[in-house]
């Protein structure tokens, strides 16, 4: 099966069963609404990409400026780190509140309120493939999807051969609005970041993969490719359905190409990269200016937000300063980075905002629901909604009774955790939690 | 989902999903009830308010049987969720107008105590409570069952002679359709209640919820409509009962429409091969499982002693449900690699 392509937007691709229909609840931010969030101080943690923590690169005391080097690794899995306000490294010391885990040291900076750019900053040149490959990781970008992979590992592919980049445009989670965004007024970031990826990485097709709700953003980025066909004419566009999870790697690219990833396996031992648009944009954005990933944009939103809206955030930036910010309703009761259905719920606001951020989501108490968890009834909504064609009400029945290589044989692995089937479970079973507590207890027992 | 706060935020932490869906075990139990609301209506106004005092009973009973059982078993209470009285009215359902209240309050105990319960409870029975009680009931109080056959002759206008002389109609058999007797036993289907009157309900028959094939209809498609069933297996079991009765006919298209709206078939097919616990959990098994019920109930219908089949096919494939579920367990996507291009 291969999905036709053209330079006119077709029809929705509805190729994958599962999934479940969410009210997206998304704000359409225009480009003078972005706020810009200036903080008085930051704090970055030197763990927020997968991979090997970084060291500092500046000392207590030391002035920085915007983009400036703070912290690097030797390791290959690691993604260099750089300050995002200008000011005064206030302290380097570890601290046990950031999303990647406790013990990670953490870099305060205090702001002289005047953003001053680096002035060491210049325009990349790349005459080869090591070059690109160099200043993509000079770039500090990691997967802004919310995996914070490192860009540059993901694209270092001398093993197998890649014929198609897709740029992941689906933004399935309700509320979260920074995809769109950046394909609504970042085209030419995006699409040049693309023609740059496929031309030194030797990749021959581009595609981009947009859900049918952001067909503006799909219509613009059209007519960019339409208005210079030559430049462009390795890209295309496809339209799928918006049914949660759509955005998940493995099914984008089901729903591009028509392949599948054999679980165990990565996107590229079949032919294909896939990037997030932001973290496409962010790259058009380095390779045109040398600013490398300093802020992100945010989308703030929730039942206790009272303006909700995108936001630059410099990185680093307290979470309680962001929410002030944009101003709440009345004190949040449930705060999560992400969105709501693969958010993590944070313990405390002092947690700063990281590369990978992409929404920042506060509810009030009547928006989720704490329900107690009664017994399976077999309605087999579950079954029904699972994109990866498991059945959850048995592996959790099996995960229950501790049964893990039974899960296992099941197919527990493929669970890409997306919590469809605890959205429409009637009985309120947190499948998602008993899925992730079966596949820890896997990573621990057995090798996968 | 579990849940704390944390102290100096008061944040709950939760795991992701934050959303859900609104739809909960009671409202889809209420869902089902509403749903039969057309069938208790029709069967008040076809044969008077009996119906409505013997809901009464069965629900209460089976309210106080479920709730006792929980507290004996020490198991968390679950009346709230409304399933004791679907079974209940389900049950109602499936008997004659003037069953025994004593009869009647033996047999719903039985169903929530021995075949829900002694399972596990709610999604644990492997066979339908009220399915398996009717057949026990039947079993064990055939006279109970055998009383309706009269007011069903009088319904048919068929002339006491014919009654009087004996024409060999089974008319003491222990279950169901009693149209179905009738054309079993050779008759015409001409002399037979119209098929109008199958749909409006006038037809009298042993278990009163298969009287009026309209208000089932209607039932079965504010289910289809709200999601609470799917269209695999009433659809896969009816339409297989077409096929084969159209066969069996010989290409007869009247005598494939008495079989579709007398008898317990539809009733069956909508509100109780469609149970959650007992039937399959893919689609695949689900047609599966209703191309078997239809097949089952063809057979009994066309070649066994029983004029009805409905129940006793049920039953057969409530307890070959976990085997077809074995058998069409879908492969997780990403199982095999798939060709590129």
């Amino acid at each position: 099966m291969k999905t036709k392509l053209s330079k006119e937007l077709a029809g929705p691709v509805k190729i994958n069963r599962g999934g479940v229909r969410l009210n997206h609840q998304k704000i359409n931010t225009l480009p003078e609404k972005v706020a810009i969030l200036s903080p008085n101080k930051v704090r970055i943690p030197l763990q927020m990409h997968l991979g090997a923590e970084c060291k500092p690169t500046v000392k207590v005391r030391e002035q920085v400026k915007v983009g400036q080097l703070i912290a690097d690794s030797e390791e290959l899995i690691s993604s260099p780190i750089h300050a995002s306000i200008s000011g005064i490294v206030k302290s380097i010391q570890i601290a046990d509140e950031n999303n990647s885990g406790s013990g990670t040291t953490i870099i305060e900076i205090e702001s002289d309120g005047k953003m001053t750019p680096y002035e060491n900053l210049t325009v990349p040149q790349i005459n080869s493939k090591e070059d690109f490959l160099r200043e993509v990781r000079k770039s500090g970008l990691v997967g802004l999807g919310g995996a914070g992979f490192p860009t540059s590992v993901k694209l270092t592919i001398d093993d197998v051969k890649v014929d198609t980049l897709i740029a992941n445009g689906a933004e399935c989670e309700p509320y979260i609005a920074v995809d769109d965004y950046k394909m609504r007024f970042y085209q030419e970031d995006i699409l040049d970041a693309m023609l740059a990826t496929m031309k030194w990485i030797g990749i021959s097709h581009g595609i981009i993969a947009i859900e049918d709700n952001k067909m503006e953003a799909a219509n613009l980025l059209l007519e960019k490719i339409n208005h210079e066909p030559q430049k462009y004419a390795d890209i295309n566009i496809v339209i799928m359905n918006s049914v949660y999870p759509k955005g998940a790697e493995k099914l984008v690219i089901y729903n591009a190409t028509g392949r599948t990833v054999p679980r165990g396996k990565l996107p590229k031992d079949i032919g294909c990269i896939v990037m997030n648009t932001t973290s496409l944009a962010e790259l058009g954005k380095y390779l045109r200016t040398g600013m490398p990933l300093v802020d992100k944009l945010v989308t703030v939103d929730g039942s206790a937000v009272s303006n909700p809206q995108n936001v630059n955030v410099p990185i680093g930036s307290l979470i309680s300063d962001l929410l002030t910010f944009v101003g709440l309703k009345d004190r949040p009761d449930l705060v999560m980075m992400g969105g709501p259905m693969m958010g993590i719920a944070l313990s405390s606001l002092e947690n700063p905002v990281v590369k990978q951020n992409n929404a920042i989501i506060a509810m009030l108490k009547n928006e989720f629901q704490l329900t107690n968890e009664s017994a399976c009834i077999r309605c087999a909504k579950c079954v029904d909604v699972c994109p990866m064609r498991l059945q959850p009400t048995n592996l959790v029945r099996a995960i229950k009774k501790n049964q893990i290589d039974k899960a296992k044989d099941d197919g527990l692995l493929n669970c890409i955790g997306c919590g469809s089937c605890d959205y429409i479970c009637p009985a309120k079973i947190p499948l998602a939690q008993y899925l992730l507590l079966g596949k820890s207890k896997l990573g621990n027992n057995s090798s996968i | 989902m579990s849940a704390k706060s944390s102290e100096q935020n008061h944040l709950i932490i939760a795991s992701a999903p934050h959303l859900h869906c609104h739809r909960t075990t009671t409202s889809v139990m209420g869902n089902v009830l509403i749903a039969l609301m057309p069938i208790i209506v029709a069967v008040a106004f076809i044969y008077g308010c009996r119906v409505l005092l013997s809901i009464a009973v069965a629900s209460v009973t089976a309210l106080l049987a479920e709730y006792l059982i929980q507290k004996a078993m020490k198991r968390k209470q679950t009346i709230q969720d409304l399933s004791c009285i679907v079974t209940a009215v389900i049950l109602v359902l499936n008997l004659p107008l003037d069953f025994p209240f004593w009869q009647l309050i033996i047999g719903t105990i039985f169903a929530i105590v021995v075949v829900k319960a002694a399972f596990g409870g709610l999604g644990q029975n492997f066979a339908n409570p009220a399915v398996t009680t009717r057949i026990i009931l039947v079993s064990a109080f055939a006279s109970s069952f055998a009383k309706n056959t009269e007011p069903l002759a009088r319904a048919l206008r068929l002339s006491n002679s014919m009654l009087d002389s004996g024409t060999g109609i089974a008319l003491d058999s222990s279950s169901g359709a009693t149209v179905l007797v009738f054309i079993k036993s050779g008759f015409d289907p001409n002399e037979l209640r119209t098929l109008r009157d199958l749909l409006l309900g006038i037809q009298r028959t042993t278990a009163i919820g298969e009287t009026c094939a309209i208000a089932i209809l209607i039932g079965g498609l504010y289910l289809l409509f709200k999601k609470i069933i799917k269209w695999h297996i009433p659809i896969t079991y009816i339409g297989t009962v077409a096929v084969l009765s159209f066969l069996y006919g010989g290409f007869d298209m009247q005598f494939m429409l008495y079989h579709l709206l007398s008898g317990g078939l539809l009733f069956g097919a909508f509100f109780m091969a469609t149970d959650y616990a007992t039937s399959p959990l893919t689609n695949k098994g689900k047609i599966v499982f209703g191309i078997g019920l239809g097949i089952l109930t063809s057979v009994i219908r066309f070649w066994s002693n029983l004029p009805e089949g409905v129940s006793f096919s049920i039953l057969t494939m409530n307890v070959l449900t976990p085997h077809i579920d074995r058998f069409t367990k879908e492969k997780p996507f990403g199982t095999e690699l798939k060709e590129q291009g």
